[in-house]
């Protein structure tokens, strides 16, 4: 089995904590905020505002669910438009009040519906990109499970991207990467190692800053340690982050999207 | 997601594919003839030539290449191109990537899938990108995000306004996930310029979809769509494999992106050159007659 399916089938464990199982572990006094304030609510990314060791922060997650219920309500963590404006709309009411934003990315995809393109998901996300790329608060990004392609970079413009050990972040799933090059969506396998989609990969390509690491064989074997390692690795990451000049922390954030890329002249 | 993309734009829009070719019953010389994709008008080439490739039955407005674009888009000449050398290289060794774009730079004369640099356009000075879905359905890689990113950071030093044609199938899987990272890159740039109160038209081409439209494509001050393209952000069969039933022919077309809200005007290609040029003059920027 090669490695990056290795890790795929880890974090498609059943037991696999979501952000449902870290919010309560790792903040205090969660406030849950909902709606876009244009369309709706979108429970596949939940909002809010809480305390991390004393430290007011807003708190942006995609929501997986832990079971079939909690999996229907959030969509299976594929958010509609009105979710990523939603996210938005928090991420500049943080700036508003210096609170650093803390998101959390675990998602299949933005969702390919009808009423998704009839309400711009194409336009939210970008909207996205092009607002947090100067919000001017701290952003930390912690890819926990799926980072599935333009669904997750809407929450990925920060000053420091951190994957979960067996987190993978994708610009395709495999299958559909193997059933478009090789007609074949059987060799999803071979797709996810072709596509460097692990958390090694994406340090070794420069895209992630950091690496959490997990309980050996995976964070369901002890979410407990888990959440005690994203929290430690998120106070550390609040904290460093807070200190450096607004100015010089955006002009680190431009770079650090502005250099990603291989070409030659 | 961008799973179908490809395979979607193909099938629907592909105005010359195989498959076209061999279903007609009629042999319809490819040199002489040309068969809408949209409606099966045949028109002869020259006429739809002459026409700058828009169907005489339905208005569809068929795909250019970059050059073909700048030729009725641009004065003359006045195109000084940036980065015309730059070539992708095979970042995370993806199997048969090199030789694929090799074969396309061969056959297009393209380096990549965008043009980009400095023109006027009627005597008014502006950066000018075209990209062209000839080479690899105009995905965007690290090509594409660096030189558009770079003529947004040129234009912004020079205080010029940008014009982008877009076209796309989305991201380029073949560089990974360097591909998605080049949305982030090319928004970062559009942010920069725009913060320096410069001006960016967007003029969405077919098909405009996938990454391309959820980043730089959608953050146009003022964002013009062809009649009758396609513009989306997710393939139309992974929707209709979500909703299990067939979508209305309009869905994701640029009249359908008018009528929600995310397009300012559809411009027929004969009035393009004219509109561009007096959208820069209510800008502010003048030619040498004006």
């Amino acid at each position: 089995m090669s490695n990056a399916w290795n890790k795929m089938e880890i974090i498609r464990h059943k037991d696999r904590p979501t952000v449902l199982d870290y919010i309560p572990a790792i903040f205090t006094d969660f406030y849950e905020m909902h709606g876009d304030r244009y369309y709706g609510d979108d429970a596949a990314i939940m909002a809010g505002i809480a305390h991390l060791k004393g430290t007011p922060v807003t708190v942006i997650a995609e929501v997986k669910g832990r079971n079939f219920e909690e999996n229907q309500k959030s969509n299976f963590a594929m958010p509609h438009p009105e979710g990523y404006r939603k996210a938005l709309r928090l991420a500049k009411q943080a700036a508003k009040f210096g609170r650093p934003v803390i998101c959390f990315v675990d998602t299949p995809g933005a969702y390919c519906g009808v009423e998704a393109e009839e309400r711009g998901q194409g336009e939210a996300i970008a909207r996205n990109l092009y607002e947090l790329i100067t919000l001017p608060t701290p952003i930390i990004t912690v890819v926990l499970g799926e980072g599935g392609s333009g669904g997750a970079l809407a929450l990925s413009i920060c000053d420091e991207l951190a994957m979960l050990e067996n987190a993978v972040y994708s610009v395709i799933s495999p299958r559909g990467a193997a059933s478009i090059l090789w007609k074949d969506p059987t060799r999803e396998q071979d797709a996810a190692e072709a596509l460097k989609i692990t958390a090694d990969d994406l340090k070794m390509l420069d895209v992630a800053d950091t690496i959490i690491s997990e309980p050996v064989g995976g964070a369901h074997n002890n979410p407990v340690q888990m959440a005690e390692n994203l929290q430690e690795y998120l106070i550390g990451a609040v904290k460093k982050l807070s200190q450096v000049p607004i100015e010089k922390l955006l002009a680190n954030r431009y770079n650090k999207f502005r250099k990603v890329g291989d070409v030659s002249e | 997601m961008l799973e179908d993309l490809f395979k979607t734009v193909k099938s629907r829009f592909e105005a010359d594919s195989a498959a076209d070719r061999k279903s007609s019953k009629v042999a319809i010389p490819q040199d002489l003839m040309f068969k809408c994709p949209r409606c099966g008008n045949v028109m002869f080439m020259d006429d739809f030539l002459g026409a700058s490739k828009v169907c005489s039955n339905c208005n569809y407005h068929a795909r250019l290449t970059a050059r073909e674009r700048l030729k009725i888009t641009i004065d003359k000449d006045s195109l000084v191109e940036y980065d015309a050398t730059m070539t992708s290289k095979n970042p995370i060794d993806f199997e048969g990537y090199e030789e694929k774009v090799a074969s396309l730079q061969e056959k297009t004369g393209l380096r990549d899938a965008v043009v980009t640099g400095e023109c006027t356009i009627k005597t008014k000075p502006c950066v000018i990108g075209v990209m062209d879905s000839h080479f690899m359905m105009a995905s965007m890689g690290s090509v594409v995000g660096e030189k558009i990113a770079r003529a947004f950071e040129r234009a912004t030093e020079k205080r010029l306004p940008v014009i982008l044609f877009t076209a796309s199938g989305g991201a380029r899987m073949q560089e990974g996930i360097l591909s998605l990272m080049q949305m982030a890159k090319t928004s970062a740039a559009v942010k920069k310029h725009s913060d320096a109160g410069l001006l960016y038209i967007t003029v969405l081409t077919d098909p405009t979809t996938g990454g391309v439209t959820a980043s730089f494509a959608s953050l146009g001050d003022i964002i013009i769509a062809e009649p009758k393209v396609l513009i989306g952000f997710a393939g139309r069969r992974v929707i209709e494999g979500t909703i299990r039933q067939r979508l209305p022919d309009d869905f994701q077309s640029a009249e359908f992106l008018l009528q929600h809200g995310f397009v300012d005007m559809i411009v027929e290609r004969k009035n393009m050159r004219r509109t561009l040029s007096k959208l820069l003059r209510l800008h502010g920027y003048k030619g040498e007659t004006a």
